[in-house]
């Protein structure tokens, strides 16, 4: 009989306790992200799918199409076709295709860069509806990038070319710098 | 016109009264009803520590209006085989007790549809119909889980619904009537004329409250004792086949007999309508109170896993049934030491 009462009281008092930490958590502050109205900022060594380095001094794909990568890559993902300019000691990248079905993102490619012209990019936003959307120009994505940076600069009111539908985008439609907002 | 008025005023003012209480009640239950659910959602978020709907409307308060849109626009499937007049039966059947039973709660000193002198044994006469509601809902859908979860329904409610009436039944003791409005009116003044609070008469009074709201979560399927719906480990409990508004109205049907519970509990335990600090109408004291309980009702829901079944048999017939005994023989015996 003692016991039970005991039982009964501590019993109860757990509950009270247990209570207690809910109401607490109650009013604390949310911590969920609100994702399509805001994202996670990706980590500095987020592995996304890789991109090509711009020089900063040329603001050109440092790449020279030595084809280290596309060597070096076990799942044969990569495809790289350089041509050499007019007046240019080295060659310069052209195409740059990455298969993303076929990576697993081992990184051997960006390990095999001597000039560390290729690196993981932070991108997570991946979502298509066919295959080939992840069949990706990465030197179309460096040129698409430059041409949005320029058109954000140009004055408003100039006629803006199609972004990122444009044909050949490289990567899918969608797709935004993690931490930006999506719309 | 003169020697019209009397029997005018004599007769009319039922038919409008009972417009009136309709109406109101409706009104009432059905925004309750509404945004209880809300409350709900936004209260489990918060204990998450996640903001809950936010998308429909400011702060998600337009989001119980878009789930009745969704589910008023989901077919009515009755199951082939079932007892369709009683499979369409049971939500209403569910519904209509909470509702006919706000007849008798005094919302304000003067604001009871009906203010009938045996209110609370209409109120528990109505109240069993709900388990035979789920029972018929969970038979005629010819579905075996759905029998076999309102057989663990009946068990439960038959085995919680002793412990209240015992409660209950100190309470009738206690105040001497079953009119919810006198039982108010005795608990005027500060609040520790409260019938929670009043230890003279019964030293175990906050027991009794305790073991009345225990039982009113169980009655009314809330969590932990939420066996009759266990959505996460049965698919719907008894409600299993019912699609659209069928399941809503006995989602409503929840809500409302949660509004009825606290209501009750407000009146028997909490003093009504009575003001605590003497400021502000009645009305709003009242609602103040039935809210909290209901507060607390989704404070619990959220807190505590969902018990056993043995485990909740065992809290009925080994601990509250005891406890509301020895609570009435108390009360019994300190009225006859006392009073005599």
């Amino acid at each position: 009989m003692k016991r039970s009462l005991i039982e009964l009281a501590t019993g109860f008092n757990s509950l009270l306790v247990g209570m207690r930490v809910t109401i607490r958590q109650f009013f604390r502050p949310t911590v969920t992200v609100h994702y399509p109205h805001e994202a996670l900022k990706m980590p500095k060594r987020f592995r996304g799918h890789i991109e090509l380095v711009r020089d900063p001094k040329t603001g050109k794909a440092i790449c020279y199409a030595c084809k280290l990568c596309e060597r070096a890559c076990p799942s044969d993902c990569i495809a790289v076709e350089g041509a050499k300019l007019e007046g240019a000691k080295k060659k310069s990248v052209t195409q740059y295709v990455l298969d993303f079905t076929k990576c697993s993102l081992c990184g051997s490619c960006v390990e095999a860069c001597r000039d560390n012209a290729i690196r993981f990019s932070r991108e997570y936003n991946l979502a298509g509806t066919n295959k080939e959307d992840y069949i990706m120009d990465l030197f179309k994505r460096l040129e698409n990038e430059r041409l949005e940076a320029e058109r954000t600069e140009a004055p408003a009111g100039a006629p803006a070319s199609p972004p990122a539908g444009a044909p050949g985008a490289g990567a899918p439609a969608k797709t935004v710098e993690p931490g930006q907002e999506v719309k | 016109m003169a020697s019209f008025s009397k029997p005018l005023s004599a007769w009319w003012p039922e038919p409008l009264r009972l417009v009136l209480f309709l109406v109101g009640v409706l009104a009432f239950v059905g925004l309750n009803a509404a945004y209880l659910v809300w409350v709900e959602r936004k209260g489990a978020g918060r204990f998450q520590r996640r903001p809950g709907p936010t998308e429909a409307g400011w702060a998600g308060l337009l989001q119980p209006i878009a789930d009745a849109i969704k589910l008023m626009t989901k077919q009515l499937i009755v199951p082939a085989g079932a007892d369709s007049t009683l499979f369409r039966l049971a939500p209403l059947l569910m519904m209509s007790p909470a509702l006919m039973s706000l007849a008798v709660i005094p919302f304000g000193e003067s604001l009871a549809a009906r203010s009938i002198n045996v209110g609370l044994l209409m109120i528990f006469a109505f109240g069993s119909i709900n388990v035979m509601a789920i029972m018929l809902g969970g038979w005629s859908s010819r579905n075996k889980y759905a029998i076999i979860s309102a057989a663990r329904v009946v068990s439960q409610n038959v085995a919680y619904e002793i412990p209240m009436l015992l409660v209950v039944i100190t309470m009738i003791m206690v105040t001497g009537t079953m009119n919810l409005n006198e039982i108010v009116a005795q608990q005027a003044g500060a609040f520790w004329n409260w019938n929670l609070f009043k230890v003279w008469i019964n030293p175990l009074m906050p027991v009794t409250f305790l073991v009345f709201y225990i039982c009113m979560l169980a009655e009314t399927n809330r969590a932990p004792f939420d066996m009759a719906e266990a959505e996460s480990e049965l698919v719907a409990g008894a409600y299993t086949e019912y699609a659209g508004m069928g399941f809503g109205v006995f989602f409503m049907a929840e809500y409302a007999n949660i509004l009825l519970g606290c209501a009750l509990a407000t009146v028997l335990f909490l003093g009504g309508w009575q003001s605590p600090i003497g400021i502000l109408p009645g009305v709003f004291w009242f609602l103040v109170k039935m809210y909290f309980l209901i507060f607390t009702v989704v404070w619990i829901r959220w807190t505590f896993p969902r018990t056993q079944f043995y485990g909740l048999l065992n809290l009925s017939w080994k601990i509250l049934i005891p406890v509301s005994l020895v609570a009435l023989i108390l009360s019994s015996a300190m009225m006859k030491l006392l009073r005599a």
